[in-house]
């Protein structure tokens, strides 16, 4: 049996790589950046982490190190966030171009201009492309457990890429709440211990990452394609074997009170926990309303998500960024085109909350639903629309 | 569920004070929450952190809009917050303050019942710093009883370290001197 602690939930995720026995830890530790790499430089300090850890001179070099050491077979951990994880940004696509399994925590923050640090998902957004696994945390627990899931995962010869677990900036990693942490012979038993499949050795010499002409760059890409897309098998394969261990069950896609709802909302981390809480308000006044929470955004759950909308009239989907200038925000845009010619499809709305830290209330939930309730009756589907914008 | 809003000013502990409540209720085994309001942190600034407390998981990410209970660190936050705002009908103001009841209340717009304690004159008194949060740790659980008085001085223990034993001391100090309105 693990403890049940109270905890601000970026330890928790330092916790979790400690658990992990995590080799190399490689972060700038500068704003933008949380307490995540700040209790593991402590940990690493006080010697009760037996790993290097790198302190770099950018984001940018933050990940080049990281890939340098999961090259050479380390268990690799970093964390960032906002500007931080943008300036990574040529960085990504190589990471996972080179199949290097690095874990990081992503602490989702808008990104200037104007100057914010504030929880949205902007900067996860503009990463949609780079051919990382990526997950959404709900909440401190979730954070806990997807980073022990993401190193399996990553590790897992069938996936051999690297992932990033969401959280929500400020509203997940600056709270305290309870956090189970389980045993480290617990962890042990789900997670092996780290077996690169193939690693730079003076000993036997390999290149990764050479010039891939136009003769074989397609090629190159379509297969990193084929093998994120594949990871799904052994992403929820990993989510099943850790419900059997530690109790708790995740899947690509979570529905929450969708039996007969005309109405379904679609959200992404932690506000989907208030929006759970909103369909239950609505559902006593007589509402009928559901809610959809993606955990896994790449590879997007085509399959899972077409089911879970069945039956349905209207789905609301609530986005996190502005796709500015394009048809919707990015998760509204991409459930679109993975409903499109699904027969009697439910009407999809788009809604943009949240932006730079303004507050995702319960309220709010309430004028979306209702709202799609009316485009329903109106037959009128938008593009998209952002919610509670201050009109001067 | 039992949700708090603490008022102080930046340096005065407003979020350590969130802290410890939250850690405190889930050390008796409840769910509990506890956040800053997220802004940026300068010393002498109003700031605001936030507590939940309950005895079944919390599925809220929004911030306390109505508050049981609020907490006010600094008697000067009366002049500047309307620290009552969106206050639920029964709820209960605790503040550090000098002045009477019926004083704050031909003041200020805060109608519903109060706990007072002078809060500074202890801290400095015990810990020689107008640091008001453990302090007023010790009014907040006179006034209610949203944790119990061991749990908080086990979390002040573990978060203050040597510092700790005069914290608890300010801590309940506070906790005798403090008048609650009935």
């Amino acid at each position: 049996m693990g403890v049940r602690v109270a905890m601000e939930v970026s330890i928790a995720a330092a916790e979790a790589a400690k658990l992990a026995d995590v080799d190399v830890i490689a972060a700038y530790p500068i704003t933008p950046q949380t307490h995540i790499v700040e209790h593991l430089a402590e940990l690493v300090a006080d010697g009760e982490l037996d790993a290097e850890y790198v302190p770099v001179e950018s984001e940018h070099s933050a990940l080049s190190a990281c890939i340098g050491s999961s090259a050479a077979g380390a268990r690799t951990f970093t964390a960032t966030c906002a500007q931080g994880l943008a300036l990574m940004h040529e960085i990504l696509f190589i990471a996972s171009a080179l199949r290097t399994p690095i874990v990081m925590m992503v602490v989702n923050r808008a990104l200037s201009a104007p100057i914010n640090i504030w929880n949205d998902h902007s900067d996860i957004m503009a990463e949609r492309d780079c051919g990382w696994i990526q997950t959404f945390a709900e909440n401190g627990q979730e954070v806990f457990d997807l980073t022990l899931h993401a190193f399996r995962v990553a590790e897992d010869h069938r996936v051999l890429l690297p992932i990033m677990v969401n959280l929500d900036g400020f509203i997940l990693s600056h709270m305290i709440e309870p956090i189970d942490i389980p045993e480290k012979e617990e962890v042990r038993r789900y997670l092996p211990e780290f077996k690169p499949a193939m690693r730079l050795d003076p000993d036997r010499p390999i290149s990764m990452g050479p010039v891939g002409i136009p003769e074989v760059y397609t090629e190159a890409k379509k297969q990193l394609d084929e093998a994120l897309v594949a990871s799904k098998g052994p992403i929820i394969q990993a989510w099943d074997e850790f419900g059997k261990i530690f109790g708790r069950h995740y899947k690509p896609v979570e529905t929450y009170r969708c039996e007969d709802a005309e109405v379904l909302l679609l959200t992404m981390g932690s506000i989907s926990e208030t929006a759970m809480t909103a369909v239950d308000i609505m559902r006593e006044k007589g509402v009928s309303v559901g809610l959809i929470r993606l955990r896994l955004w790449r590879p997007f759950p085509l399959d899972e998500l077409r089911a879970a909308v069945k039956g349905a009239d209207t789905l609301a989907v609530v986005d996190r960024a502005v796709s500015t200038g394009g048809p919707g925000g990015p998760v509204c845009s991409e459930v679109r085109s993975a409903l499109f010619g699904l027969p009697n499809r439910p009407k999809v709305l788009g809604f943009i909350a949240g932006l730079g830290g303004r507050d995702v209330t319960l309220e709010m939930f309430e004028e979306m639903v209702n709202q799609s309730i009316e485009y329903a009756k109106e037959g009128k589907e938008q593009f998209y629309e952002l919610v509670g914008v201050r009109e001067l | 569920m039992i949700e708090i809003r603490i008022h102080g000013r930046g340096g005065q502990g407003a979020v350590t004070s969130a802290e410890i409540v939250a850690t405190a209720a889930i050390e008796e085994g409840k769910y509990a929450q506890g956040f800053p309001s997220f802004g940026p942190e300068r010393r002498g600034a109003p700031v605001t952190a936030f507590v939940r407390v309950d005895d079944k998981p919390i599925r809220l990410r929004e911030k306390v809009y109505h508050p049981d209970i609020v907490v006010v660190l600094d008697p000067t936050l009366l002049e500047v917050v309307d620290v009552a705002e969106g206050l639920k009908d029964n709820g209960m103001v605790v503040i550090n303050s000098t002045q009477s009841e019926d004083e704050i209340k031909s003041q200020y717009k805060i109608r519903s019942r109060m706990a007072l304690v002078d809060a500074t004159k202890i801290a400095l008194d015990n810990l020689g710093l107008p640091i008001t949060n453990t302090t007023m740790l010790g009014a907040l659980i006179k006034a209610t009883s949203v944790v119990n008085i061991d749990s908080i001085n086990r979390a002040i223990d573990r978060r203050f370290g040597p510092i700790a034993p005069k914290n608890k001391m300010a801590l309940e100090q506070a906790y005798k001197e403090t008048r609650v309105e009935q």
